[in-house]
């Protein structure tokens, strides 16, 4: 990856800009466009807050997943010790519960559903309310070109936990190849590029887009009131496209740590487990560029299904066969292999982590600057259970967090992470969740007072 | 099964289809002869319902190869995403698709990229009928007759003058901003491309004019409704024309349209898009074997899998109309050298016709490496996941989700098991797990002579394999037991016309409203000998595949049949009513 370099003095302010014409701005391009204590911009426009997800499969093996200790300094047991390098950054949520009240317990959908969406699914095909990403990126995602991302380490596009509603649900980017050529292809607007010219095409996209709509109406009187609500759902994504033709008008504001990447390789399909992880670090550095590149500020990453067929090569069982068919080792107390599946799950989210801590902006980081919420299916997949499901975050929210913690929720619900999230981001709510799961009680020891 | 209309359905024809529809309905109630004298024109108002479906993946690049053709069509992909299957299928699930803001960006990314091919240098010539006065500037005439043209395809209907009006505005409008007529043209076409006319197929009704309490299908709506189902297509130019013309709204237009449709090498793709689908081969698209466990199998063998299996399918039942049933234990079907491996059989180059030997173990779809591997795991066979997908696939038949609360202690004990038998008997000692594997079990275990890639093999583990089984009430020795077990299953055929039915009316069919409709199907599909393109004629040329179900007439339907419409029905019969006022 090319850096830039060179530091200079940040009172040193770009001007210019810019609608209707070429506009020249002298290079290099670095945090001059940042304030002296790097939390934004010489102009003062504050880096961005961002919201990330990562999600992984089938839940921890308890007796070597939870910390003995709570608080700052927690212990590592051997199934999440790759977390050593990023623990400082990240916080263990441990002993929250997932509730299902009158709903079935859905195996490997509940616990993710709830704790994404803060409702207890009633069926395996219901996938109420929507997401929590949906709902923080309608609030912080207007200002970019996509208003969220999703991405999978499987390959294989059926895999997101993200959704508008129950039948919308948003498609991930799978394959690295297309990933680039999304991020980086047609309607691309290099932040730091020295010359801005607006494209007049997009001009005329807002006006036809305008002609879209109004004859498009014409349709809706002829249709159901299901259908019209799901044309209704399709102008709404044609008035935000609106929207983002209106941000491709004027310049983007520079990003000092935005850098085209080259075009990657593709990858075969697949689910051994090194090419997960080989697959997951390719999206995951497309990812976090797009987030530099300020192209969202919202980003879902996948690492497993709920259902995750990770395999270890030689071995016969795929990661969520292993869970139930192999056996606790009595003399380790767990399951060995799929122990093993959990531990390539945990590597994987240390590198997500590290990639962004590394990540220079202002006198941080990337992910001193963004809330990253992990979760996942189960807590004992073996027996599909949801009691103490496991859940991590990572990043301070521009300071806002306290991390290098293990909280232990008590047995309260595990949607307080997630109304925490929400509220970190700016949404005005008082509650999150449905029945059980309801909360209005943020987890208040990670909070900066 | 026999059915009591029958008779009156080999006596009554074609012409009176929709008269026996309904009169098997009122089967129970009336004889045969009376049911038919006391058939009311109200009565006959029974149809489909009216639905609107999110173009599949397959269908957004069909349309755009069929309009601007193929290079510029798979050089871009289709920005629909992925459908949840819906009562066995993908295609049931496009009419409870939403499209996220997300999607929709991508639809306009791929609007974007594909306008601008079609203007290029390359293909400006051959794609636009007309060269503008002056390159750099708007040429309103030029561009309607572009827009005019291609709107009425991809829209698949004509566009309204209006509509015209504001898509040469759009592209005049363009050129003179970029001072380039193509460009110009191409944003009117990028707004063509993401319009909700060309990204759903709208169901659109109008009164039947010889039967005003009824609605049809508006000819537009049917032709597509017909391409779509047949071709996987959209209508193609003769189509359009006969929709034009008002022929597809007579019972000889609509015989004659069907039956050119049906003779059409087209037909192979609306074929093979259907049993893609029923099969679930969009697993295919992220399938992987083990590596080291089965090394002979990459991902060039398992995308030829599926095209074998395909390749089978269109040559038995559209190419020699053979019976569909006997897919299931035809030896036939094609090779190729990327299979030949795993066949352990010899191939040269490309696909041949190829059979298994008489006497060995391979017969039928079931026995293809694509259903096996497909219902494995990526390192093992699965008794379960095969069993599952027969139940499911063919038979129709819905295996539970296993309970949550599962005890698996036991599968521990069966670590060391050399067979899956051996391994899956441990499910039978616990009643929770009995239930649902004494369903899939058996006969997956019947095919455990292939293992996870579906390569040939005697003994698992050096143990022997004991492959007899039984399907619901058919005990059986080997695996052309199973074969026959399943060609002769009495709901084989019965499925087949419930997943074609709801396929081509776009949505799952309902049991209670459609039950006797498809019965009668099925009665014709064994009149017809099991022939697939017989079947597809029946369907295509039905009053309910090209009438629409009012909410009133399924009411009074009920009440002829006694049967209480439930509150859920009366409310949608309040909405329908409320918008129609509208």
């Amino acid at each position: 990856m090319k850096k830039l370099v060179q530091r200079l003095s940040r009172r040193r302010f770009l001007k210019g800009a810019l609608k209707g014409g070429a506009v020249s701005i002298g290079l290099p391009l670095l945090n001059v466009f940042l304030n002296d204590n790097g939390t934004a911009y010489a102009n003062g426009t504050p880096i961005p807050l961002r919201f990330g997800t990562w999600s992984w499969g089938l839940g921890m093996s308890e007796s070597i997943f939870v910390p003995k200790k709570t608080g700052a300094n927690f212990d590592l047991p051997e199934e999440i010790a790759a977390l050593a390098k990023v623990q400082e950054h990240l916080n263990l949520y441990t002993n929250f519960h997932v509730f299902q009240d009158d709903a079935p317990n859905l195996c490997h959908h509940s616990g993710w559903v709830v704790l994404r969406s803060g409702i207890a699914p009633t069926a395996r095909a219901n996938l109420p309310g929507e997401t929590i990403d949906v709902s923080i990126a309608r609030h912080i995602g207007n200002a970019t070109r996509f208003k969220s991302l999703s991405a999978t380490a499987t390959g294989d596009v059926r895999d997101s936990f993200s959704y508008e509603g129950g039948n919308s649900v948003n498609t991930p980017e799978w394959s690295p190849l297309r990933f680039y050529q999304r991020l980086f292809g047609e309607g691309f607007q290099d932040p730091n590029a020295s010359t801005f010219t607006p494209d007049p095409k997009v001009m005329v996209r807002q006006s036809a887009l305008s002609a879209v709509q109004e004859e498009a109406r014409k349709l809706e009187k002829s249709l159901g009131a299901e259908d019209r609500a799901r044309l209704d759902q399709y102008f709404t994504g044609l008035r935000d496209l609106e929207r983002r033709f209106d941000l491709q008008l004027s310049k983007p504001d520079p990003r000092e740590a935005c850098v085209v990447l080259e075009e990657p390789m593709d990858l075969p399909t697949g689910l051994e487990a090194d090419l997960v992880a080989t697959r997951h670090r390719m999206m995951t550095d497309l990812m976090i560029m797009a987030v530099a590149c300020d192209q969202t500020r919202v980003f879902n990453m996948f690492y497993a299904s709920a259902f995750s067929a990770t395999t270890q090569p030689g071995y016969d069982k795929p990661h969520h066969t292993a869970t139930h068919e192999e056996a606790v080792n009595p003399e380790l107390g767990y399951q060995p292999y799929t122990s093993w599946f959990t531990r390539r799950a945990i590597e994987e989210w240390a590198y997500y982590v590290q990639a962004l801590a590394d990540f220079k902006e202002g006198d941080g980081s990337l992910l001193d600057n963004s809330f990253v919420y992990a979760t996942t299916d189960q807590s004992f997949a073996k027996l599909h259970a949801i009691d103490g499901i496991p859940m991590f975050s990572a990043g301070t929210a521009g300071g806002r967090v306290k991390t290098g913690l293990h909280i232990d929720g008590g047995g309260s619900p595990g949607c307080r992470l997630g109304f925490t999230a929400q509220k970190l981001m700016g949404l005005e709510i008082d509650t999150w969740g449905d029945k059980s799961n309801t909360t209005s009680s943020e987890i208040g020891d990670i909070l900066v007072s | 099964m026999k059915n009591p209309w029958n008779d009156c359905f080999a006596t009554a024809g074609l012409v009176h289809w929709k008269r026996i529809i309904l009169a098997t309905m009122l089967s129970a109630f009336v004889s045969c002869s009376d049911s038919q004298s006391s058939i009311t024109a109200e009565q006959l108002d029974f149809g489909s319902p009216m639905r609107t479906r999110l173009l599949t993946a397959d269908q957004y690049t069909n349309s755009i190869a069929q309009v601007f053709g193929e290079d510029i069509a798979s050089s871009v992909l289709p920005p629909i995403p992925p459908m949840a299957r819906t009562d066995g299928l993908l295609a049931s699930g496009t009419a409870f698709v939403g499209v996220t803001s997300d999607q929709v960006s991508q639809i306009q990314q791929a609007a974007a990229s594909i306008a601008a091919q079609v203007v290029d240098q390359d293909h400006r010539d051959f794609l636009i009928p007309c060269a503008p006065e002056a390159k750099e500037a708007a040429d309103s005439s030029c561009a309607a007759l572009f827009i005019k043209e291609s709107g009425r395809l991809l829209f698949r209907r004509p566009l309204s003058d209006s509509r015209l009006v504001d898509l040469v505005r759009i592209a005049d409008y363009a050129a003179e901003q970029t001072d380039d007529f193509y460009d110009g043209l191409s944003l009117a076409l990028e707004a063509m491309l993401i319009s909700p006319d060309f990204i759903f197929i709208v169901d659109r009704a109008e009164v039947a004019p010889d039967a005003p309490d009824q609605r049809r299908l508006d000819a537009f709506s049917l032709a597509s409704r017909l391409s779509f189902l047949l071709w996987n297509a959209p209508p193609d130019e003769i189509l359009l024309q006969e929709a034009e013309a008002g022929a597809l709204h007579t019972q000889e237009g609509l015989t004659n349209a069907v039956d050119r449709m049906l003779g059409s090498a087209r037909l192979e793709f609306g074929v093979r898009a259907f049993f893609d689908d029923l099969m679930a081969f969009d697993e295919f698209d992220s399938l992987a074997k083990d590596p080291v466990v089965y090394p002979m199998v990459t991902g060039t063998t398992l995308e030829h899998a599926r095209e074998q299996t395909l390749r089978t399918i269109v040559d038995h039942l559209v190419d020699q109309e053979s019976d569909y049933r006997d897919l299931f234990t035809t030896r036939k079907t094609f090779m190729s050298m990327q299979l030949a491996a795993v066949y352990d059989t010899p191939a040269g180059e490309g696909w041949s016709p190829f059979e298994f030997d008489e006497d060995g173990p391979r017969l039928g779809l079931l026995t293809h490496v694509s259903f096996l591997a497909a219902n494995s795991h990526s390192v093992r066979s699965s008794p379960t996941l095969r069993g599952k997908a027969l139940r499911e696939t063919f038979l129709c038949q819905r295996v539970p989700d296993p309970p949550p609360d599962v005890d698996f202690s036991s599968l521990e004990d069966a670590e060391d098991a050399a067979t899956a038998k051996e391994r899956l008997a441990v499910h039978n000692t616990n009643p929770s797990c009995a239930g649902c594997h004494l369903i899939t079990d058996p006969m997956g275990l019947s095919l455990e002579n292939f293992d996870g890639a579906g390569r040939f093999r005697e003994t698992e583990n050096g143990a022997s394999l004991d492959i007899a089984g039984e399907l619901d009430g058919i005990f059986y020795d080997d695996i052309a037991g199973l074969a026959k077990a399943t060609r002769n299953h009495p709901k084989l055929s019965a499925c087949l016309i419930n997943r074609l039915y709801a396929y081509g009316t776009g949505g799952p069919v309902s049991l209670r409203d459609d039950r006797d409709m498809l019965a009668g199907f099925e009665d014709r599909f064994v009149e017809n000998e099991y022939k697939l393109p017989a079947l597809l004629r029946d369907i295509a040329l039905s009053h309910a595949f090209s009438h629409v179900r009012s909410v009133e007439s399924e009411v009074k339907i009920r009440d002829t049949l006694r049967i209480k419409a439930p509150a859920e029905r009366a409310e949608s019969a309040n909405a329908l009513a409320k918008m129609e006022e509208e």
